[in-house]
């Protein structure tokens, strides 16, 4: 696929108690962003296990978004640090793996800040456009991936 | 009525699989007069035209070790499955991919260029690489296909049951033979040892601090260990927590923590992510520089956590082009 027809897909996961809000605020609001996002609502920022970050790189997503409540405003108190922790971690073992780092993004969204959502998806769309396709394929049979 | 066939095989492997059915002592002894040992090239001398020869299916059990690399070891177990009605992927190598499945974190080029030509102890000044043909005095000499990525056994062909470990310990093995020789099988797929994690049979469990935190990452050769007290607890990486147990605990034991080579439960299925997610959930600190600090101080994450498991993780290996 060349970069001129090439669409980012991109997965979000978003918490339910601040940033899927804010997403939803940003589409009452009539707020348009980019179409290339897939949000998946999850109860925490805490709850996105890094297997699932991990299987939408090998499913094909070209960028991962976790996005939560602002630091100290988690709805289970804790939650978004356990996330930022992750997010550090499995950062550095994504580029141990040839994923690059500007393809994972964790963002603090929170319930009121629908323009902040629209801001952080245009901006990691066209990011993601820039980097190009991550064509992640490996099938675990065919042994001529390279 | 005959006895019951049995075949032994290796692939990408160390040997110490062989090692552990020798290890069986005088107990082998009695797995030897209960069946009859059809091929085991590491001790027997059989050849591929005597597999060849078998009927399809007439081998009770195979029980197959190592990691597939070369084109080699996926024809033979591909052989080997035909003649078999079960298969036993045997220890590490075979069950996620092992050590040899490291190498997925390179490919064929960067592995041939690093063993033919930058290692310091390479002398090779005509830049002599294997070749898969080569003619030499008008004959024709061939060696296997060395494939770009190490899969685990159950990658290649079928696989009806695995024993975890590094090497399996005898216990396990002694069970499995048991068990297939009267019949008593669990279903299909299973691993042949406890689903739960090691930590809920390690004995340093109970000097788990009721909230286990770490301010600082410590590599085992850097602090005296505590021969009695939880790794974790000490700031030391152990992969107890996302490892499952059957291991008679013989690293903890030798003052080690473990290192994973059980795989994860049947839960879980990629043993690093989940590790790292365990892991970092126990790091105590809420700023964000603090948190980059004491992650930058884990040496090799991707490497610690998939030691044993890379090729049967979620992404299988490293993807090399976007490495500049």
């Amino acid at each position: 696929m060349s970069n001129s027809t090439f669409e980012p897909r991109l997965v979000g996961f978003l918490c339910n108690w601040c940033s899927y809000t804010g997403a939803d605020l940003a589409g009452t609001a009539r707020m348009t962003y980019a179409p290339n996002i897939r949000i998946i609502r999850v109860m925490c920022s805490g709850r996105v296990d890094p297997q699932f970050v991990l299987k939408a790189f090998r499913e094909g997503a070209d960028g991962v978004l976790i996005s939560g409540c602002h630091p100290g405003d988690c709805h289970y108190q804790e939650g978004n640090y356990k996330a930022l922790r992750r997010y550090k971690l499995l950062s550095r073992m994504l580029e141990q793996l040839g994923i690059e780092k500007e393809r994972f993004r964790l963002e603090w969204v929170s319930a009121s800040e629908g323009a902040r959502f629209q801001h952080v998806v245009n901006e990691f769309t066209e990011q993601i456009r820039r980097l190009g396709p991550l064509n992640f394929k490996f099938d675990g049979g065919s042994h001529e991936q390279a | 009525m005959s006895k019951p066939k049995v075949a032994f095989y290796w692939c990408a492997s160390c040997g110490g699989c062989e090692e552990a059915v020798v290890d069986l002592a005088e107990d082998i002894l009695k797995v030897v007069e209960a069946v009859d040992i059809v091929f085991w090239p590491v001790a027997l001398d059989f050849k591929k035209k005597d597999l060849e020869a078998m009927a399809d299916g007439s081998i009770a059990v195979s029980f197959i070790n190592g990691s597939v690399r070369l084109s080699e070891q996926e024809e033979m177990v591909h052989l080997l499955r035909r003649k078999s009605q079960l298969v036993v992927a045997f220890g590490s190598c075979s069950h996620l991919g092992g050590i040899p499945g490291l190498a997925n974190f390179w490919n064929k080029e960067t592995i041939f260029r690093r063993a033919y030509f930058t290692t310091p102890s390479t002398v090779n000044p005509d830049g002599v690489v294997p070749q898969e043909k080569v003619i030499v005095e008008g004959k024709e000499l061939t060696l296997p296909k060395f494939f770009e990525t190490v899969r685990a056994l159950d990658q290649v062909i079928d696989v009806d049951y695995y024993l975890p470990g590094c090497a399996p310990p005898r216990d396990l093995i002694l069970n499995a033979v048991g068990a297939i020789l009267e019949g008593k099988l669990p279903p299909k797929g299973a691993v042949l040892s406890p689903n739960k994690s090691l930590c809920d049979d390690c004995d340093r469990n109970k000097t788990k601090p009721e909230k286990l935190t770490i301010k600082e990452f410590k590599r085992p050769w850097e602090v005296f260990l505590d021969p009695e007290k939880c790794f974790l607890a000490q700031g030391v990486i152990c992969m107890g927590p996302a490892t499952r147990t059957g291991c008679d605990e013989r690293c903890i034991e030798a003052n080690m923590p473990c290192r994973g080579c059980f795989g994860p439960t049947d839960q879980v299925y990629d043993q690093g992510a989940k590790f790292l997610s365990a892991l970092a959930s126990l790091i105590d600190f809420k700023d964000e520089k603090e948190i980059e600090k004491i992650v930058q101080t884990i040496a090799d994450p991707a490497g610690t956590f998939y030691r044993f498991s890379l090729p049967k993780s979620i992404l299988g290996r490293r993807k090399m082009e976007a490495i500049k």
